[in-house]
């Protein structure tokens, strides 16, 4: 058992996977000499050589292409796009045919295929740094979308997206890269994807949260149990396909709702929240949904990004107006 | 300081067989009057199922196809140089490239008649289901070669794409990637001179597509495109290099789609007539029969009897594909994921249950 930040984790699983099975193949920029601009990938050309860990032109739709030739071929393939912002070179790639050659060819192809990448704010970083886009892949059937929390989450659930036959968006949330660390153990275990977990548990209030979003999520749940206020916290872990059982089992304990992301709010994933909890909970409920969430903006570049990102405080108060309706 | 050169560079054109059936037989690949036969006898079965698609369509009993005609020595050339160990990745124009690897014709028909079971390429075939978006076929093509070289296959992959893939981002992406791992791969376009309705002046200020390999450090070919010979050689040169590690080629086969776009285009409004006359008279099948006349490996009656064969084939295929019975609804959700979720499952089980009460 080590004490490991997200990073750490990250390098584990693939580490381990990796030594595990002979067809893992990682590629991306900078991800082998480098070991990644974050590091996530330290180390593992040394320990794997060229053969297994790919540093590959600047060139993100040749990446995730090349990836999906790689999956086709018989390897599993671990892509890391460097940043969740410089995706979208790759997008056709991913919705066009990743996430439809097992529809296209009836099941004679499929992709199983990673693609790793940072995502969100609080990295005072320069513009397209700090994107949480997440929603366009959760729209695109076909895909799995997996963003994990802490480093035992990291661990877990990257083992499971590198063993799912089905391609997986991985999104680290690179404002908790090396801002949490815990104990993570060095034994192999995975996390199921479509799975959430309670976080916190509590009766009075559920906060659903993802990423980076589940720490204010998390100390907005102190700050009112000092007012005598329970908030529950789910962690969704897989944003595609997500975990309806259980968010529907909290609000229906606890008949109050905030969402939280970093994303923009229109046609965020709180709103497919929402609609699923009105579906099949709606008379449960207390008092509308409320979602705190970034604006239907750009992010703002580092020096007002803080005014965007949700915080305790914003949470807070949206427990206050569910909890006062 | 004087300035210097620093690169300079000749773009070969390769012409075997002319538009007279004149052969010039000291470059002629080495084919068996067998071969030069087989190869006849694809080009007019490719041509058979081209035409028998068209009207097809026109009849409403398969949807939206793309024609081939007038393409078929390049893609009967390059697919005969394949071995069934090499992996082929497709656009969307490659029907005669799928015949010559063995693709049942039925699924060809089936695909076009919107039928996603036409896609499902039977095991053991290493070819790729047709890909529409254009271009986007190339970096796919171009992992599948990563994986060969690196697991020590000695397999080629040829990749195919038109002129109008050349513009876009994929094309210069998956050369550069191949170019730098210098991988077994042959990029094949089929430079037909038009993408939908515009000609190649709009596509490429350079005098050549095949010129472009340059500028990912491997060769480029410009070959007739309408010679079976010379695609041939060409195709094989180009996938025996690759096969022994020599690195990618593309091949830019000069050719002419005789044809609409597909058949929802109506090329009389954007093509000069005159263009298509010229082009007629280049026909890939009439000229590899004046030759084989020749050489006596044509006379009527051999010529009648491959259409008639062929006409058979298709006959048959049209049959067997309209016999099918109509794909199943679920299958929409099965494909999906490997597991269906469980969100997903309940679409389907809503749908199935509304579809009972309405349609049975």
């Amino acid at each position: 058992m080590a004490n490991l930040n997200v990073v750490q984790a990250v390098n584990l699983a693939l580490r381990q996977e990796m030594a595990k099975d002979p067809r893992l193949v990682l590629l991306g920029e900078d991800v082998g000499r480098n070991g990644g601009v974050f590091r996530a990938t330290e180390g593992l050309l040394a320990q794997f050589g060229e053969g297994r860990v790919v540093d590959t032109p600047l060139s993100e739709s040749a990446i995730v292409g090349v990836a999906i030739g790689m999956a086709a071929y018989g390897l599993i393939p671990v892509a890391e796009i460097q940043f969740q912002g410089f995706i979208y070179g790759a997008m056709e790639q991913l919705i066009s045919h990743a996430a439809r050659i097992r529809t296209r060819s009836r099941g004679r192809y499929h992709c199983p295929l990673v693609v790793r990448t940072p995502y969100g704010g609080g990295i005072h970083a320069p513009e397209h740094h700090s994107e949480s886009m997440e929603a366009l892949f959760v729209h695109t059937p076909g895909l799995k979308v997996v963003v994990p929390s802490t480093p035992y989450e990291t661990k877990g659930l990257l083992i499971s997206a590198i063993r799912d036959p089905d391609p997986v968006i991985f999104l680290e949330p690179a404002k908790v890269y090396r801002a949490i660390k815990e104990e993570v153990p060095e034994d192999e275990y995975s996390i199921p994807l479509g799975v959430a977990r309670v976080a916190l548990e509590g009766s009075d209030v559920t906060l659903i949260a993802w990423g980076a979003m589940l720490q204010p999520a998390l100390r907005a749940a102190q700050l009112v149990q000092e007012k005598g206020v329970r908030a529950e916290v789910i962690d969704l872990r897989t944003l595609s396909p997500f975990d309806t059982e259980m968010v529907i089992e909290s609000v229906k304990k606890t008949k109050r709702v905030v969402i939280v992301h970093e994303a923009p709010r229109t046609c965020g994933l709180g709103a497919e929240l929402v609609a699923r909890i009105n579906e099949e909970a709606l008379l449960y409920l207390e008092a509308p949904v409320e979602r705190v969430t970034g604006f239907d903006t750009v992010i703002p570049f580092p020096k007002m990004e803080h005014y965007y990102l949700p915080n305790a405080q914003r949470v807070v108060r949206a427990i206050e107006r569910v909890m006062g309706f | 300081m004087p300035k210097k050169t620093i690169k300079s560079f000749d773009v070969e054109w390769l012409q075997i067989l002319d538009e007279e059936g004149n052969c010039d037989e000291h470059i002629r690949p080495l084919l068996t009057d067998r071969e030069i036969r087989k190869l006849y006898e694809w080009m007019v079965l490719a041509r058979s199922v081209d035409e028998r698609a068209f009207k097809l369509q026109r009849e409403g009993r398969i949807g939206t196809y793309a024609p081939i005609l007038g393409q078929e020595a390049v893609q009967v050339g390059s697919a005969y140089a394949l071995q069934p160990s090499d992996w082929l990745f497709p656009s969307y124009r490659e029907t005669g490239a799928y015949l010559v690897r063995g693709l049942p014709l039925k699924l060809i028909y089936l695909y076009w008649s919107g039928d996603e079971r036409g896609g499902q390429i039977p095991e053991g075939h290493n070819d790729f289901p047709i890909t529409i978006p254009v271009g986007t076929q190339i970096p796919i093509a171009v992992g599948a070669a990563w994986a060969a070289k690196t697991k020590g296959d000695r397999i080629a992959v040829i990749v195919y794409f038109g002129d109008g893939a050349t513009s876009k981002g994929d094309f210069h992406e998956g050369l550069n990637f191949a170019g730098i791992f210098s991988l077994p791969i042959v990029f094949l376009c089929q430079n037909n001179q038009w993408a939908i309705s515009m000609p190649l002046q709009r596509q490429t200020g350079a005098q050549s597509l095949a010129q472009k390999a340059i500028a990912y450090g491997f060769g480029g070919i410009q070959v007739d495109g309408n010679d079976v010979f010379a695609v041939y050689k060409a195709a094989q040169e180009a996938l025996d290099r690759a096969r022994k590690g020599g690195g990618p080629t593309l091949i830019e086969c000069v050719t002419y789609r005789m044809s609409d776009h597909t058949t929802a285009d109506d090329s009389t409004r954007y093509r000069d007539p005159e263009e298509v006359q010229t082009w007629r008279a280049k026909d890939p099948i009439l000229r590899l029969k004046k030759y084989m006349e020749k050489k006596g490996l044509w006379d009527p009656s051999y010529g009648e009897q491959v259409i008639s064969e062929a006409l058979a084939q298709v006959e048959a295929a049209v049959r067997e594909f309209e016999a099918m019975p109509p794909p199943d609804p679920r299958d929409i959700f099965r494909y999906t994921f490997q597991e269906m979720p469980a969100d997903l499952l309940q679409q389907m089980k809503r749908f199935l249950e509304e579809r009972e009460g309405s349609e049975g």
